[in-house]
């Protein structure tokens, strides 16, 4: 009776596509993956339903965490120049006496969240060492020393003539007079339009898409 | 394994005289680089920035001093939302009377269908109203836009209230559909009953 060959296959597998394919995925992270910035607060935002993006240039930040504490962020990789504008005219008005070396280290510093009398102190610090203390915030509850006016002012004026972005950033824990400071500030400054960072809440954008859809 | 096939013995003169010549495999292993690879893209999915922010645009009124220049709203078109301690929300329609009978309290569950009545409340009452539809369809909008225009929400937050709540009153506007709505500084009498009700719940568990 003559025996049935079975074939000898090997049990190799030819990996080549496999490692194409990681290898395509991979780069396409390496591209796509942008690095959070370092929190210095940690800030956990409320959700909401419209998911609207985000300015990301030409912009000020102002950012409040859930013990109310406010900080101010200038966003503007695309134009390095307005850090030393915004930082140099607040020097000048208020007479804070900032060395070049000072005003420079201003970018490095992501967010400043202190009275202005201490910001001679902040800038003088290294980014690093700025990431470990704990800064107070900057003074905004009381209407006749709201500090965060005069950031606004400045960042205003350093953006004159073109578009700037106004994103507010609250902790959902937050209490409202803090965002009420913060709107006040701006409020005093003749700007009535801003971004309210958010994060998208998937089960209520469903709904809110639903009715829009039902009305239309 | 993974490799590139050269198909290196074709056409080799065989024979005594040919010395044959070492045959080293041109496979190379790909196990480690692939798992390389995939170690790499482990790390860049996990560090990849999933939930980006999103934002929402808010629009503030300019603090109007001259009496003359304010809107004035239809009061039987005013909902006023309060919003208290506890994601607790405070409303009541019209004008707030005078022993607070009308002051209401509900939460956030509550509130969006208060405010789909209220607008339907308003809806129902419209007559139609050939001025504003007129304009409507200059504009090229859906005339439909008139009947609800006398239906304003009023957003006073208090002092205990926290900033997501004001975040999800202003959502609970864009579900609803609500074009007209104001966000102001809480009345000193409303901001009593809300702690008189409060006190009075609490006494209520006690």
């Amino acid at each position: 009776m003559p025996s049935v060959k079975i074939a000898r296959k090997s049990t190799d597998t030819d990996m080549t596509p496999f490692v194409d394919i990681a290898f395509l995925i991979l780069s396409f992270f390496i591209m796509a993956t942008k690095f959070k910035p370092p929190d210095i607060v940690e800030i956990k935002t409320p959700g909401s339903v419209l998911s609207q993006k985000l300015p990301e240039n030409n912009a000020v930040m102002i950012s409040f965490d859930s013990i109310n504490r406010v900080f101010f962020t200038v966003l503007s990789e695309k134009d390095p120049q307005k850090y030393t504008d915004i930082i140099s005219e607040i020097n000048t008005e208020q007479n804070l006496g900032l060395t070049p070396a000072e005003i420079a280290n201003f970018r490095n510093i992501y967010m400043v969240g202190v009275p202005l009398s201490g910001v001679k102190q902040l800038l003088g610090m290294d980014a690093k060492a700025v990431e470990k203390i704990r800064q107070p915030g900057i003074p905004v509850e009381d209407s006749t020393n709201n500090q965060l006016f005069w950031w606004i002012r400045a960042a205003k004026n350093a953006f004159a003539g073109e578009k700037l972005n106004y994103l507010i950033k609250g902790d959902a824990n937050s209490k409202y007079p803090a965002f009420e400071a913060v709107v006040a500030a701006l409020k005093k400054n003749e700007e009535f339009k801003y971004n309210l960072i958010t994060q998208l809440d998937g089960a209520e954008a469903s709904l809110y898409e639903a009715n829009k859809a039902k009305n239309k | 394994m993974a490799s590139i096939d050269t198909g290196g013995d074709g056409g080799q003169k065989k024979g005594p005289g040919v010395k044959k010549a070492k045959k080293l495999s041109t496979r190379v292993d790909m196990t480690p680089m692939v798992d390389l690879g995939f170690l790499l893209i482990t790390f860049f999915v996990f560090t990849a920035t999933m939930n980006e922010p999103t934002t929402l645009d808010l629009n503030m009124p300019k603090d109007i001093k001259d009496k003359k220049e304010q809107t004035e709203v239809k009061e039987s078109g005013v909902l006023s939302v309060m919003l208290g301690k506890d994601d607790v929300v405070y409303y009541y329609e019209g004008k707030l009377a005078e022993d607070g009978s009308n002051f209401k309290s509900t939460d956030f569950k509550g509130i969006r269908d208060v405010i789909i009545n209220k607008r339907k409340e308003v809806m129902d009452r419209y007559v139609p109203d050939p001025a504003c539809e007129a304009k409507m369809a200059q504009e090229g909008k859906p005339t439909s836009n008139c009947a609800d225009k006398d239906f304003v929400v009023i957003i006073k937050p208090s002092k205990d209230a926290t900033y997501k709540n004001t975040v999800d009153i202003l959502d609970e506007m864009t579900i609803n559909q609500v074009r007209t709505y104001a966000m102001v500084k809480i009345f000193d009498q409303e901001y009593e009953l809300i702690k008189k009700t409060e006190e009075f719940n609490q006494a209520g568990i006690k």
